[in-house]
């Protein structure tokens, strides 16, 4: 954080001014600051400030147990949660060698890819609000809606969803969960495709998006930018097909890409995403395999309550599981899934204690974040908000 | 994609001595190496070696080792090739007293927010970086949060003791 950097122009009567962006301006979705020096609306030079939102998620991780931690990955990438969740799950369990059955990877799939279609609807429906068009936005908004009550579902929340446990799941999906999703599958895509049919080839939306905050392959990965943005400059990086995981290779799909990367490339490879992750989606629902929904691991997956109760080592087992007294491996893991953003990596070092001795998260949002004031140096104002929504910046994930 | 053993030998012929000592965690090798300009000099030669070209900083995150004396604090790096998909994690150790390491921001430039966040959690200065200040905390802050000492709980209170509660 710094707030000292902000001083007004020395000269006012010339032609340069400073505009304070931020840190609570309504068309920055979220807490960002950028100091900018403007010539008239033409942005010279812009300084960021970050930190508002920052909880210490890092800190607090070394003195929780390992089940407690999912609860702070939701509020990284708070627009798709579950694959917070079950990244974190799944670093855990590559840390302590657990290998889940065929089902756990099917489901893990379909929240995943859900998650990915909410996270991509926001986005893109929120650069047709910047543009100026709303009414994509208040359509396509129920869906996200859907797939929260989908979300409720599974693990009783939508926005922070604590999903999954260290192992699998803790219960299978129920009746009512059947019912949504089948009902999602069969409705969504007309919606969605009515949804893409007002920005996609819209002229006014094109001429806006078309030119606005482009960055080219090799700065992108320089910046070390991953995901959507990433794949926007033409570059095919995606950690679903370089390294699969959770079964990730028993499905084919197809990997969008763009041209220029600017705003519009970073719009249209994110709605083919959704289009993507919903036949991914819509493939593990439809292929998923009978069985157990957790590996079978008592030192992490809690025994069923009426046994505690009753029996005296399932209690036992309780007991030692929720104070986190666990058998955790020494050493350390670095493990990566495709989130919302870009390549979620989280690095766990472990001393065999009951908490992490280190836990890094490698949050894409805060390191490709750093490439916006290049972005939008010598662009207009308007297209350095549109910039900034088609980059999908989400504070919590900048901020961890 | 290289196999473990070639890159590591390699890298002992190139660099001998600065490398102190490598293993083989699940399925990435990590190597630690000097402090000083060591870390600059190895992930420049990764960078540029035309059948390794691991070339894209994944992250690079401080550690803190309050009982290794004289090498108490540390950073990780991890470089990938994005083509081949192989990554490599480099380890550089020195003492909390003189907590300098050669920045690596000239040759990655996303480094330059994650060193700056290294910096404000750990204190760790990086020699050479453009703008060394802190990003996530308070300029005026005068501690580094993320090292051990700095206890999570307020430290007025005794009614919890860190044996059952946490480190």
């Amino acid at each position: 954080m710094n707030n000292s950097r902000i001083e007004l122009s020395d000269n006012f009567d010339g032609e340069i001014a400073t505009l304070n962006l931020g840190p609570t301006h309504p068309a920055t979705h979220g807490i960002f600051q950028n100091v900018l020096k403007v010539d008239g609306e033409k942005i010279l030079s812009s300084e960021p400030t970050i930190g508002y939102i920052h909880r210490a998620f890092e800190k607090i991780a070394e003195h929780r147990a390992y089940y407690q931690i999912t609860t702070l990955t939701d509020r990284l990438n708070y627009c798709s949660s579950p694959i917070n969740n079950i990244g974190y799950t799944m670093a855990v369990e590559k840390l302590a060698r657990i290998q889940v059955p065929k089902k756990v990877d099917y489901m893990r799939i379909i929240l995943m890819e859900m998650a990915r279609i909410a996270d991509h609807i926001i986005c893109d429906s929120v650069i047709g609000v910047d543009t100026g068009a709303l009414t994509g936005f208040t359509y396509i908004w129920q869906w996200r809606e859907k797939i929260y009550d989908m979300y409720e579902e599974v693990a009783g929340a939508r926005l922070t969803t604590n999903m999954g446990r260290i192992g699998g799941f803790d219960r299978d999906f129920s009746p009512r969960f059947h019912e949504l999703i089948r009902a999602f599958i069969k409705e969504f895509p007309a919606a969605f495709e009515e949804f893409n049919s007002l920005l996609e080839r819209n002229r006014i939306f094109m001429d806006r998006c078309i030119g606005a905050g482009p960055i080219s392959p090799e700065k992108a990965l320089a910046y070390g930018f991953t995901g959507p943005n990433l794949r926007a400059t033409g570059v095919d990086y995606d950690v679903r097909i370089a390294h699969p995981y959770s079964s990730y290779e028993d499905f084919d799909f197809t990997v969008p890409v763009g041209i220029n990367g600017d705003t519009y490339d970073r719009f249209t490879v994110r709605q083919e995403e959704i289009r993507q992750s919903f036949q991914l989606m819509k493939n593990a629902y439809e292929n998923l395999p009978e069985g157990k929904t957790h590996a079978n691991v008592p030192d992490f997956f809690l025994p069923p309550k009426h046994e505690v109760y009753s029996k005296m080592e399932q209690l036992i087992y309780q007991f030692k599981i929720i104070m986190g007294e666990v058998p955790m491996p020494k050493g350390e893991v670095y493990f990566p899934v495709e989130g919302g953003n870009g390549e979620l990596g989280f690095y766990i070092q472990s001393d065999g204690g009951r908490s992490p001795y280190r836990l890094h998260f490698r949050r894409p949002c805060f390191i490709y974040y750093q490439a916006y004031p290049e972005m939008i140096k010598g662009s207009v104002l308007s297209d350095a908000i549109l910039t900034m929504s088609s980059m999908n910046v989400i504070a919590g994930e900048l901020d961890a | 994609m290289p196999n473990h053993e070639e890159v590591l030998n390699e890298l002992k012929a190139q660099f001998g001595d600065k490398i102190q000592n490598s293993k083989l965690d699940i399925d990435t090798l990590i190597v630690d190496v000097e402090s000083g300009d060591a870390v600059y000099d190895i992930l420049n030669y990764l960078k540029t070696n035309s059948a390794l070209k691991l070339d894209f900083l994944t992250t690079l995150c401080g550690l803190h080792f309050p009982n290794q004396t004289g090498e108490e604090l540390g950073v990780m790096y991890q470089v990938k090739n994005l083509i081949s998909g192989y990554s490599l994690r480099l380890k550089s150790y020195f003492p909390i007293s003189n907590p300098k390491i050669k920045s690596v921001t000239s040759l990655f430039p996303s480094a330059n927010w994650m060193e700056r966040q290294e910096y404000d959690f750990y204190g760790i200065e990086f020699e050479g970086h453009p703008d060394l200040r802190r990003i996530l905390n308070e300029d005026d802050m005068d501690y580094f949060p993320m090292r051990k000492e700095y206890r999570l709980e307020d430290a007025t209170r005794d009614d919890k003791e860190d044996k059952y509660f946490g480190r």
